[in-house]
């Protein structure tokens, strides 16, 4: 068989679209969900390393060093195969937004913590002599800028969320990926995986296009800190 | 038995453990040797991309920028699963661990291009000059003078991609890689017990925490020296 047919294969792809616009579509419902629970983790972390207490501080550093080292598909797995041991049936999907929580939350926390360090304390002095108080202060003054600071690494970061939601394939959460796993089965032909991995390049070129055009701005102006994540 | 002891007995059983421990051990070399593999070619295929791409040539350029562009959208899972079940189909038998290397080697490819042409980029025009006017080829020029700057600027972002796709190797598991993972999960099924999967969780975390701190200390001196 030749690689157009095997790969390309117009047929194939007629009878497995439907298939894959539905795990496009849950791929893109769970990215919706998953990413934002990730970066209100990793914003609550990273809020805990600036904080006084040394437990707070501690639990911080363990959960980020602990989610950075081990990979995400670990974890997963471990979460829906392990558990069950103990009595705890997770759903696949309770099972991956466990993940992201835990682990892009940790990579979430880096960048807000490289983002909010990098805000000059005389902000914080400032904001509060005006008589706002501390949350205040985060919201209106240090977040706004923390946030420019760090724009390219959370985009990438946001990137590399929606690639991660493939884990969901290896625990039957009916994603893009497991559903063209699933269409390639059924027809002993690899056109279904193929034109998911189109999907999925086509939906994040824009960003990625964003981010290089963001990198390169900020490499020639204020100095950038490259603390982009990756799982 | 009492729940505590039911979940000590599935969790961490230490007869399971010492019967599972010699497999997991070989399946941690294999990890370990598979990273290394992926590393080695990943960034160098990636070093040659961008000093290709610093030669200005336009048609070239195109297409290395939609090549790093491309295998940075497609998720490694897709990518493996696409090599793996799409490659015997068009008459070329491929092995699992062969396509996880190619897959991870390809995506930190051009991951590596996208950090060394930043630093490229970002290097002083007046270098070039400087370099060209002493009687330098131009690729005497990059070589020499470019890129040992950018290789400071690209090594901070590098490392802490480097690192994601070496625990990337654990998506070899999907296409029968006996690596920590994969080993852990068919012994999962072979003693139905958990702690095979509570060991992988521990070898990975001895294997990758003095590298993520490694990593951490490497990104935070190349921030402030190459400024």
């Amino acid at each position: 068989m030749s690689f157009a047919s095997q790969f390309l294969n117009l047929e194939i792809l007629a009878g497995a679209w439907p298939i894959l616009l539905l795990g496009a579509k849950s791929t893109l419902l769970f990215s919706l969900v998953g990413i934002p629970l990730a970066v209100v983790t990793g914003l609550v972390l990273a809020l805990l390393s600036f904080s006084r207490s040394r437990t707070l501080f501690a639990l911080q550093r363990v959960w980020v060093d602990l989610f950075r080292a081990l990979p995400p598909l670990v974890l997963v797995v471990l979460l829906y195969s392990g558990l069950p041991f103990a009595g705890v049936e997770l759903t696949p999907f309770a099972a991956v937004t466990l993940t992201f929580i835990l682990n892009l939350g940790a990579y979430f926390c880096e960048v807000f913590r490289a983002g909010l360090s990098s805000v000059p304390r005389g902000q914080s002095e400032a904001a509060r002599s005006t008589g706002m108080t501390g949350p205040q202060t985060l919201v209106y003054v240090l977040l706004p800028q923390a946030t420019r600071n760090v724009l390219p690494e959370l985009i990438s970061n946001v990137i590399e969320g929606v690639k991660l939601s493939t884990i969901g394939a290896v625990v039957a959460m009916p994603e893009l990926l497991f559903q063209a796993r699933q269409a390639q089965n059924l027809t002993f032909n690899a056109t279904p995986i193929f034109a998911a991995a189109m999907i999925y390049f086509i939906a994040l070129l824009p960003f990625v296009r964003l981010l290089s055009t963001l990198e390169n701005s900020v490499s020639s102006g204020r100095g950038g800190k490259p603390l982009s994540a990756g799982h | 038995m009492s729940s505590w002891e039911l979940a000590l007995d599935s969790f961490f059983n230490l007869s399971v453990a010492r019967d599972v421990l010699p497999t997991i051990l070989k399946a941690c070399w294999l990890t370990v040797y598979l990273s290394l593999f992926i590393i080695v070619t990943g960034i160098a295929c990636g070093l040659a991309l961008a000093l290709l791409r610093a030669f200005g040539i336009r048609s070239v350029n195109f297409f290395i920028v939609l090549y790093a562009d491309f295998f940075r959208t497609v998720p490694p899972l897709v990518l493996i699963c696409l090599l793996y079940f799409g490659l015997p189909g068009a008459g070329l038998s491929i092995s699992g661990f062969a396509c996880a290397w190619l897959a991870l080697s390809l995506i930190l490819a051009a991951y590596s291009e996208e950090s060394f042409w930043a630093g490229i980029a970002a290097t002083n025009r007046g270098q070039w000059e400087a370099g060209r006017s002493t009687g330098l080829t131009k690729f005497q020029t990059l070589l020499h003078i470019i890129l040992p700057q950018a290789a400071k600027v690209a090594i901070a972002p590098l490392t802490s991609r480097t690192i994601a796709i070496a625990k990337g190797t654990s998506y070899a598991s999907v296409v029968a890689v006996p690596e920590i993972l994969g080993a852990a999960q068919s012994e999962l099924s072979v003693t139905y017990n958990a702690t095979p999967l509570v060991m992988a969780a521990v070898a990975y975390c001895i294997i990758f925490i003095p590298v993520v701190a490694a990593g951490r200390y490497i990104e935070q001196r190349f921030q402030w020296s190459a400024r």
